[in-house]
């Protein structure tokens, strides 16, 4: 049986899960981790649906289990931070602010999609919320996000980019060229692999020798595994990284463990996968981690899930009115015309960052946020 | 106007936008302190420093990737692949990421990639390419070839100022061959052909360094007094489809020539533009002069027998003429 990674700060199912692992979290901070997880996990139910029906052309491609990865990372960035999610990734459009409306018209083709129907399922970015979309060649934005942190770094601006990737993109030579790169210059960037056991059928056996977090001390920085099933260490890791970014000390690999629950793709039934690796992991769902922290804090976690369904229920009927493009427009827009705009600022909800205008450019010192309600805890 | 090797208006336009715009950033292998193979940069780090004349790894994936990023960012990025031959190894991150970015949700990329291309000089399969083709294929990126200085400081300029990809086809055979008065200051030339020679006769249509070797090749005494026209593309994505149907409108006789090879090169596309659109003005067939479909290869005499020589375009056009 293929077995999982090495996985830290993992908890037994049904052990208590509070406190966190991390201390910079206020409760309302965990609460909207559970929020967004829920909202890609319905979303993405939805549109599995909507595929089934056939409304969604083409296959979908979900997220399904690795909910914690994208939320977690990209709770921990900065509105002027810059993002480079994968196709797993939708936790990080959600964060940065795209609404379910436009992300499910964008699985449909509709004109009102974020792409307006030019590309499919989660091969999209919104620019004007500092995301660049992924394109299939993986892992081809760990060069774009390390370019964005060199231009942060040659304008001396205290800013990170991030971008995720997978455990088969770690065999390509641009993982290489992207780390070497950003451990030369020593760029504020954020690189997490995750982890998720397999590259479509392909277990990790058969993709590396060593695991590929041990490379990043060669490349001079340092390489973390975290459980990717649980959204407060991943946010904890990738706050560790940014902080360490922001300080001038370059890169870090955060590892994230986890398993991908569903195929590759909507088509693809995954008979690969042994049934007991899958009920194992099973067990360590990452919504309902968060849920119990939530449930010990006294939220109401059925009414939270009902209140999702409800949006996601009425963006999909939003989108489903949607008109579809007009193919007289098919051509249009292959070259920009007048000055290039550059990527704008992405929604940062973590309280953090609503604790001070320059917060984003400063590190929390401290901690102690938990269970207070001040974001900026015992931060000076 | 100062007289200017083609090289030295190729550096005066990079020194040029450096200090115009500080989002203007040059980034290569070795164009730093050692100022590029070709010294294109040379004397620039004094000038604007290591960041923003920027020494990378030898990674060209990662230069172009790179490049991208800061440019979504609000920079300007000129890289520079050391041959044109490397950007096959970028090919990827130009083709699927720079050039496929706008359209999928409109973020312009606004970089410049530089190819030092072309043969001539026993620089053997891995330092002679004419890629061009390559890029005319991959929608989203803008393909320009200047063949005078002055047009390559001007084309340079306007590239690095455009909102798009750019790859710029840079002849390394008339970097300190081709002299030329390059006007002061900064200007922009526009993505448009350029009629380097009248003529009424017949056309040739080159671009890069085989429009010197059409001039040449169809001097009046050479081809009994004939009056040849010579257009130049200068920009082959986009194409000037309006100044290459004008002209063969007027001499009804068109011979093409690339330095590319042959199957799918610029040439071929400028062929099917005027089969599709100008065949009633067609006093002949529409004939080739370009390189065949093999490597170029490093020994003299067998280098100069597949490139388009000014012989083999001298005959192509005699035959047209009495046809």
């Amino acid at each position: 049986m293929q077995t999982a990674g090495p996985v830290a700060a993992d908890a037994p199912a049904g052990a208590p899960d509070r406190p966190g692992p991390s201390n910079h979290l206020t409760p309302a901070d965990q609460a909207a981790l559970l929020r967004a997880m829920l909202l890609m996990r319905a979303i993405e139910a939805r549109a599995l649906t909507l595929y089934r029906q056939g409304r969604v052309p083409g296959s979908f491609y979900d997220g399904f289990g690795q909910e914690a990865v994208s939320v977690g990372a990209a709770f921990a960035m900065g509105p002027r931070d810059r993002l480079c999610p994968l196709h797993r990734d939708l936790g990080a459009h959600l964060v940065r602010g795209v609404e379910p409306v436009r992300i499910l018209a964008q699985y449909m083709g509709r004109e009102s999609g974020v792409t307006g129907g030019r590309d499919g399922n989660v091969h999209f970015g919104d620019a004007s919320l500092g995301v660049v979309g992924m394109v299939s060649m993986l892992p081809d934005m760990m060069c774009v996000a390390t370019g964005m942190a060199m231009a942060f770094k040659l304008r001396g601006e205290q800013r990170v980019a991030l971008t995720w990737f997978g455990d088969g993109a770690t065999s390509r030579g641009d993982f290489h060229e992207a780390m070497n790169w950003a451990g030369v210059q020593r760029l504020p960037v954020v690189f997490v692999l995750e982890n998720n056991q397999y590259a479509y059928s392909t277990p990790l056996g058969k993709q590396f020798a060593v695991d590929p977090v041990e490379r990043a001390r060669v490349y001079g920085f340092p390489g973390v595994t975290v459980d990717g099933n649980d959204a407060e260490a991943v946010f904890e890791a990738v706050r560790i990284a940014r902080e360490r970014a922001l300080a001038g000390e370059g890169p870090t690999l955060v590892e994230a463990v986890t398993m991908r629950m569903h195929g590759h793709a909507a088509h693809d039934d995954m008979r690969y996968v042994p049934p007991a690796l899958l009920a194992a992991w099973a067990q360590r769902d990452p919504i309902e981690r968060q849920e119990r922290r939530m449930a010990a804090l006294g939220v109401d976690v059925a009414a939270l899930r009902a209140e999702i369904d409800a949006v996601v229920e009425a963006a999909a009927a939003e989108a489903l009115a949607a008109p579809m493009p007009d193919p007289a427009t098919a051509a249009e827009g292959v070259f920009a015309v007048g000055e290039a705009q550059p990527l704008g600022d992405g929604r940062a909800p973590w309280s953090w960052f609503a604790s001070d205008p320059a917060a984003d450019r400063a590190v929390p010192t401290g901690s102690a946020a938990n269970g207070n309600g001040a974001g900026r805890g015992t931060a000076r | 106007m100062a007289v200017m090797t083609y090289l030295e208006a190729i550096s005066d336009a990079l020194r040029e936008e450096l200090r115009a715009d500080e989002r203007v950033l040059v980034m290569g292998e070795d164009v730093g302190a050692f100022g590029g193979a070709f010294k294109v940069t040379d004397g620039f780090v004094e000038e604007f420093g290591e960041a923003r004349v920027m020494d990378t790894p030898l990674a060209e994936a990662a230069i172009v990737g790179t490049a991208v990023g800061a440019a979504v960012v609000g920079m300007r990025p000129v890289c520079e692949m050391q041959f044109a031959d490397f950007v096959a190894c970028g090919f990827d991150q130009l083709v699927n990421v720079a050039g496929k970015t706008h359209y999928r949700f409109g973020l312009a990329v606004p970089l410049v990639v530089r190819l030092p291309s072309g043969g001539g000089f026993s620089g053997g399969p891995f330092h002679s390419q004419s890629p061009e083709a390559w890029f005319m294929h991959a929608p989203g990126i803008k393909v320009l070839a200047p063949s005078t200085p002055a047009d390559a400081k001007g084309l340079l300029t306007a590239a690095i100022r455009d909102p798009n990809p750019v790859v710029f086809l840079e002849h390394k055979h008339l970097y300190r061959r081709i002299n030329g008065e390059v006007p002061a200051g900064t200007y922009e030339t526009p993505m448009t052909a350029r009629i380097a020679r009248e003529g009424s006769d017949l056309t040739v249509i080159a671009y890069g360094a085989m429009v010197h070797a059409a001039l040449e090749a169809t001097e009046p005494e050479q081809l009994d007094c004939a009056s040849v026209e010579i257009l130049d593309l200068r920009s082959l994505v986009p194409l000037d489809d309006a100044a290459i149907l004008a002209s063969v409108a007027k001499t009804s006789k068109v011979v093409i020539v690339d330095e590319a090879n042959e199957t799918c090169a610029p040439g071929a596309q400028v062929a099917a533009l005027i089969a599709d659109r100008a065949f009633e003005h067609l006093d002949g067939p529409v004939r080739r002069v370009a390189t065949p479909d093999v490597p170029i290869p490093f020994s003299p005499p067998l280098e100069q027998a597949v490139l388009p020589s000014v012989e083999r375009i001298r005959e192509a056009c005699r035959e047209l003429l009495e046809y």
